[in-house]
C-alpha cells in the first residue's frame, strides 16, 4: 500500500493532519507545537492502549475502521495522519 | 544501546510503586491457610483478590482425586497431545465438559490463556476479520495477533458500535465477534443478547469467553449466555479451569461439526504439553461439584451483595452492579497504591489495577469474592475498609 502523497511536507499541511492534531491536543504539554515528527509515546505520553482509544475517536470522526494490526508501529503524528489518510481515501 | 531500553519508562513507574511499600505485582504468599486466608508478610490476611469464585481450591474430594491421579499417572505427561498421546482423563474431561455445557464437542487446553490463543488463532485466519471488544483480556488480544486476521476493535459493551463497524465491513469475509461474559477488571457483564442480534443480522460468528462467569452466572452455572438465554447464538465458548474450577487449564466448546479439526490445525493446542493429571483430576471433581451444588452459587451471590452494599455505604465508588468482582475507583495511581498498601497492612489482600491494564485510565482496587468467604469475614473486611477511608482522608488532607 504505497501512498505517494504522504511525504512529510504534505502531511504537515493537509486537512487530515490538522484534524488529527485537534484530537491529540489534549495529550500535549502546554505550549508544545505539534509537527509530523512529534512522537506519540515519547513526547505525548500516548501508550499502546491510549493509541488504540485515540484511533477509535478518529474512526468515529471519519466513519472508517482502522484495524489494530496497523496501529502497532505508529511512531509519530505524521505516521498517524498517513494511516488515517489511507483509510479515508478507501 | 541496551536491549531493555524500551522498558525504561515502565521500569521507572515500577520503581515509584516500590517506594510506596510492598510490590503489588510480586506479592509472596508464604502459606495458604484456606481458600480465603493466607500468611502474607508474617500476617494472617483475608484474601479478597483471587479468582477462586466457588472456593473449591481446598475441596477434599478434588484434592483426593488430584493426589490419586498423580500417584496413578505421574506428575507430568508424555508431552503434546497430538505428538505424544492423550491420557484417558483428558478425553473424559472433554466429554464431561461438553455434556455440562450442552455442546457437541469440547477441547481441553493447558491454560486458559492458551485456550484463547488456540480458539482464536484456530477459528480465524489471515483472510478473516475479527471484531473484538475494546476491554478484552490480554489473551484475546494475543490470540487475535497470532491468528493473522484483520482485527477491528469496537467500543466496550456497545452493540450499536459493533453494528456500524460490521455494516462498513466488506462482504465475502468471515467475521468473528469476540466478547467476554463477565469482564474481570470492572466486573461488568456483556449485553450478549444484543450482541447476538447484531451477529445474526450480519451473518457473523460469535465467540464468548466465559472465564470469569462460568459457575457463577446462569441457572445451571454455564455463564452469562445462559443467564441471558442466548446460548444458541454463541458459536464458540471459551473458559478456564483457573477460576471457578480451582485448577489450571482451559477449554473451548462448540456445536460445529468440524470443530475438532482444531486438534490438528491450532498451534497452541498442538505444540505444548498436555495439562497435568493432577490438574485434570481436580477439574473433573470440581466440575461435578459445581454442577450438583447450587448452594455454591447462592453463597457467592450473597457475599457479593453484602460486600457491594457495604462498600457503597462506606462511600466507595464501585464500578459495576453487584457481582463476583467489586472494583473500587480511586482518583489516581498514587492514591490507589497507598490504599492497596494500607489494606495489606490491615490484613486484606486485594488486586491493584492501573493503566494500561485498565480501561480509560482507571485506577482501581479490584476485590473479588468467593463462595468460601463466611459472611463474618465480609463484615470484618468492611470494618477494615472503614479504617482505610480514615487513612485516605488523612492522606488527602496531608
Ligand atoms: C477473560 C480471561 N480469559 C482468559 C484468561 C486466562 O486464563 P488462565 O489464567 O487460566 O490462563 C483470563 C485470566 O487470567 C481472563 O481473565
Amino acid at each position: 500500500m504505497v501512498d505517494v502523497t504522504s511525504d512529510k511536507d504534505v502531511a504537515g499541511s493537509d486537512e487530515v493532519f490538522k484534524e488529527v492534531c485537534g484530537l491529540v491536543t489534549r495529550f500535549a504539554p502546554e505550549g508544545m507545537a505539534l509537527t509530523p515528527d512529534t512522537e506519540l509515546a515519547a513526547q505525548l505520553n500516548i501508550d499502546s492502549v491510549a493509541a488504540m482509544d485515540l484511533v477509535m475517536e478518529i474512526e468515529d470522526h471519519y466513519n472508517i475502521d482502522i484495524p489494530i494490526n496497523e496501529i502497532a508501529d505508529l511512531r509519530t503524528l505524521g505516521d498517524l495522519a498517513k494511516l488515517v489518510r489511507r483509510h479515508v481515501k478507501g | 544501546m541496551d536491549i531493555f531500553d524500551k522498558y525504561a519508562t515502565i521500569i521507572g513507574r515500577h520503581d515509584k510503586v516500590l517506594e510506596a511499600g510492598t510490590d503489588p505485582f510480586a506479592v509472596r504468599v508464604d502459606e495458604m491457610l484456606s481458600a480465603t486466608e493466607a500468611m502474607i508478610g508474617g500476617r494472617r490476611t483475608i484474601l479478597l483478590g483471587t479468582n477462586n469464585y466457588l472456593g473449591l481450591t481446598f475441596d477434599p474430594t478434588a484434592i483426593d482425586a488430584s493426589v490419586e491421579a498423580a500417584r496413578r499417572d505421574g506428575t507430568g505427561t508424555t508431552g503434546s497431545r497430538i505428538a505424544n498421546g492423550n491420557y484417558a482423563q483428558h478425553q473424559e474431561l472433554e466429554l464431561e465438559l461438553a455434556a455440562f455445557l450442552k455442546r457437541r464437542s469440547c477441547m481441553v487446553f493447558t491454560t486458559g490463556y492458551q485456550a484463547n490463543l488456540a480458539m482464536i488463532a484456530g477459528v480465524a485466519g489471515p483472510r478473516d476479520v475479527i471484531f473484538m471488544d475494546s476491554d478484552s483480556h490480554a489473551s484475546i488480544y494475543d490470540g487475535c495477533t497470532l491468528s493473522g486476521a484483520k482485527v477491528i476493535r469496537f467500543r466496550h459493551n456497545d452493540p450499536d458500535d459493533l453494528d456500524r463497524r460490521l455494516a462498513r465491513s466488506p462482504e465475502g469475509e468471515c467475521k468473528l465477534i469476540i466478547v467476554e461474559g463477565l469482564y474481570s477488571i470492572l466486573g461488568d457483564t456483556a449485553p450478549l443478547k444484543a450482541f447476538a442480534e447484531v451477529k445474526k443480522k450480519h451473518g457473523a460468528w460469535l465467540m464468548v469467553d466465559e472465564a470469569h462467569s462460568l459457575g457463577v452466572y446462569g441457572g445451571e452455572g454455564r455463564g452469562v449466555a445462559e443467564a441471558q438465554d442466548c446460548e444458541a447464538d454463541v458459536d464458540f465458548v471459551v473458559g478456564t479451569f483457573s477460576k471457578s474450577l480451582a485448577a489450571i487449564g482451559g477449554f473451548g466448546a462448540a456445536n460445529h461439526p468440524r470443530f475438532d479439526c482444531l486438534r490438528f490445525c491450532s498451534r497452541p493446542y498442538m505444540f505444548t504439553a498436555s495439562p497435568s493429571p493432577a490438574s485434570i483430576a481436580s477439574a473433573r471433581a470440581s466440575l461435578r461439584r459445581m454442577a450438583n451444588d447450587p448452594n455454591l452459587r447462592a453463597a457467592i451471590w450473597n457475599n457479593a451483595e453484602r460486600l457491594h452494599a457495604g462498600l457503597r455505604q462506606l462511600g466507595y465508588t464501585v464500578a459495576a452492579a453487584p457481582g463476583p468482582v467489586a472494583a473500587i475507583r480511586l482518583p489516581d495511581e498514587a492514591t490507589a497504591v497507598a490504599a492497596w498498601n494500607r489494606l495489606l497492612q490491615l490484613g486484606v489482600y486485594v488486586n491493584l489495577a492501573v493503566p494500561p491494564g485498565t480501561p480509560n485510565g482507571a485506577c482501581l482496587l479490584r476485590c473479588s469474592l468467593s463462595a468460601a468467604h463466611a459472611p463474618a469475614q465480609i463484615d470484618e473486611v468492611l470494618g477494615r475498609f472503614e479504617r482505610l477511608s480514615q487513612s485516605l482522608r488523612e492522606l488527602a488532607t496531608a
